[in-house]
């Protein structure tokens, strides 16, 4: 496959990404959406890389790697911080506060 | 292939970092080996090491060569990123300052929090002198992660999770967008640097410049809390501990509009055909929309996240004049709204402590039995209007000579705009303001209110930013002004 059609996966897995984000109500779900598109994110900075022949983009992927670990462990923290006090919940039941 | 030459680094230019990382580590030493014991020093611990970075940056102010460069230009040190790096600490030690009590008092982890709190602060000072992509991304995570979690700090507080939670998965997802600006903004310039990219989109244009510009600028008005990307604020503001609030609305907000102006100010000065009309549509959309939801708001502080949606729009609307001093205006007025800001929270703290709530009701009559305490919500609150010579109303005036003097279309709609918000927002600042004079005290309050001392401190420091700078603004635009020399006369501009 040529990395035009990397750059055009990596559109498809964001969109796809983005879309589960807003439709889906499960912090869990939602929560992995993010992780889609961050991943879709990484095949477009390798796919751009290997077009430019330039090894910035692979090593900006590295860091998102990092980032995108930090943000699970914080991400599962707090999920498991709400799921504690209430189970099974969705994230349109998060109303406590509105207007 | 080229031998790898290992970059000079100038130790004196990254110091305050320096001093920054050290106090995060030892604050987690502190709380490893002294335990329990440790309680009652971190938070002496945490401000004093957040003055201590501001020695470095006195001296990197006035050392002979004030603009440093690293990495090939990815890492600068200039006299503005001097000053919004001063800005966040001041800014964080007066949230330190507002912590004391609050997190001392309540069911709160005490060494964690003020970890985070320093670490997220090292993100805000690196975000000030990046000028490449992958450092702007990791800054913003470094400032951003900690928050998400300072949100949720009250954990056994249902509303402090949600707000935890909101803030996360709307903070992740625009970080998301973001990244996927940035790979395309990549892709068409080969560089992660931002002259560079700024360079190379302004040659070749094509869709995806287009789209990355757009994604990047949704990106970082998620963070700026510009409408329509504004829903997480004003519910992550209610519930989380109101230390943390004031940093999030106050150091948080500022971080995302440094990152915006270099962005903008490097990579997107020759894109302005993209830039002018999302940024336009999103400032007059902020003013206007934070201002007409927090006319019915009866909470102060849901008032005061919609004010600082109001107020995101005015500072969004100078980068439509970005070539004509919008920029400078920009960073005056983050510095001003800084002060402002910071001090309402407090005093509102500060009241909540005997009130237990934040009701707007909740206030009445306060002059009567506080008269200290109303008489500084009441300059703060006027600052926030526009009144001179306190404070914002500088930050008013430089906003509006940029829009003015720009000529631009966009610019001219967008001042008419701040003219009529200013008028909007009057109401319902200097109706909290009525309400504190003039309505009756709820029955049983007329003993004063009892402020603790790093409380009154905190309200102190920013009383005297709010009065001093709307005074005598000379300094601070000197400060922002790039060019400015110490000797330029401060009414040259």
């Amino acid at each position: 496959m040529s990395p035009n059609a990397y750059v055009l996966l990596g559109a498809v897995l964001f969109g796809i990404g983005a879309a589960g984000l807003l439709i889906r109500r499960s912090p869990l779900v939602m929560f992995m959406c993010i992780e889609l598109m961050l991943n879709a994110v990484n095949v477009t900075f390798v796919a751009f890389s290997k077009m430019l022949n330039d090894v910035g983009g692979q090593v900006v992927v590295f860091f998102v790697l990092v980032v995108a670990a930090a943000e699970v462990v914080v991400g599962l923290g707090i999920i498991v911080a709400v799921m504690r006090r209430r189970s099974g919940i969705s994230a349109d039941d998060l109303s406590l506060m509105k207007g | 292939m080229p031998d790898f030459v290992a970059p000079t680094l100038d130790l004196h230019a990254l110091a305050p970092e320096f001093v920054l990382a050290g106090v995060v580590c030892v604050l987690l030493l502190l709380d490893v080996v002294l335990l329990d014991r440790a309680k009652a020093i971190v938070g002496s611990i945490a401000g004093l090491g957040l003055l201590g970075s501001l020695v470095p940056i006195l001296t990197l102010a006035t050392s002979d060569h004030p603009t440093r460069t690293m990495f090939g230009g990815s890492y600068v040190v200039d006299s503005t990123s001097l000053l919004l790096k001063a800005l966040f600490i001041v800014s964080a030690y007066v949230v330190v300052l507002l912590s004391t009590n609050y997190i001392g008092e309540g069911d709160y982890w005490e060494s964690e929090y003020y970890t985070l709190l320093v670490s997220s602060v090292l993100g805000m000072t690196v975000m000030a002198s990046a000028r490449d992509l992958i450092s702007i991304f990791v800054a913003l995570e470094l400032l951003s992660i900690p928050a998400y979690m300072l949100a949720a700090w009250s954990k056994r507080d249902g509303r402090s999770n949600e707000a935890g939670m909101k803030y996360y998965l709307m903070g992740v997802f625009a970080s998301a967008i973001l990244l996927y600006g940035m790979s395309l903004l990549y892709g068409w310039s080969g560089s992660t640097q931002l002259s560079e990219i700024g360079r190379a989109i302004g040659e070749k244009n094509s869709p995806a410049v287009t789209l990355g510009v757009v994604f990047v600028l949704v990106g970082f008005a998620f963070k700026v809390s510009a409408v329509p990307f504004h829903m997480w604020a004003p519910d992550t503001y209610e519930g989380a501990p109101t230390p943390v609030t004031a940093f999030l609305a106050v150091a948080s907000k500022a971080a995302g509009f440094v990152a915006l102006i270099q962005v903008i100010g490097q990579a997107l000065v020759l894109r302005m055909n993209v830039m002018i009309p999302v940024v336009a549509v999103l400032a007059a959309l902020s003013m206007t929309i934070g201002n007409l939801i927090a006319l019915r708001q009866t909470n102060v502080i849901r008032m005061l996240a919609y004010s600082g949606i109001a107020q995101a729009g005015f500072m969004l609307a100078p980068f439509v004049a970005s070539q004509y001093g919008g920029i400078d205006a920009i960073v005056i007025y983050l510095v001003l709204y800084a002060a402002t800001n910071l001090g309402a929270f407090a005093v509102v703290m500060a009241i909540a402590r005997r009130t237990r709530s934040a009701e707007i009701s909740s206030f009445g009559g306060l002059f009567s039995y506080s008269p200290g305490l109303a008489v500084a919500l009441s300059v703060f609150l006027a600052s926030f209007v526009g009144i001179p010579p306190l404070g914002i109303w500088y930050g008013k005036l430089s906003v509006m000579r940029a829009l003015i003097e720009s000529q631009g279309r966009w610019a001219t709609v967008l001042a008419i705009f701040v003219a009529l918000n200013t008028a909007i927002a009057a109401y319902y600042y200097l109706n909290v303001a009525k309400t504190m004079w003039f309505d009756d005290a709820p029955e049983g309050e007329s003993t004063p209110i009892k402020v603790p001392t790093s409380l009154r401190f905190a309200v102190g420091i920013a009383l005297v930013a709010t009065i001093a700078l709307g005074v005598y603004p000379g300094p601070l635009t000197d400060a922002a002004t790039p060019e400015a020399t110490p000797a330029a006369a401060p009414s040259g501009r």
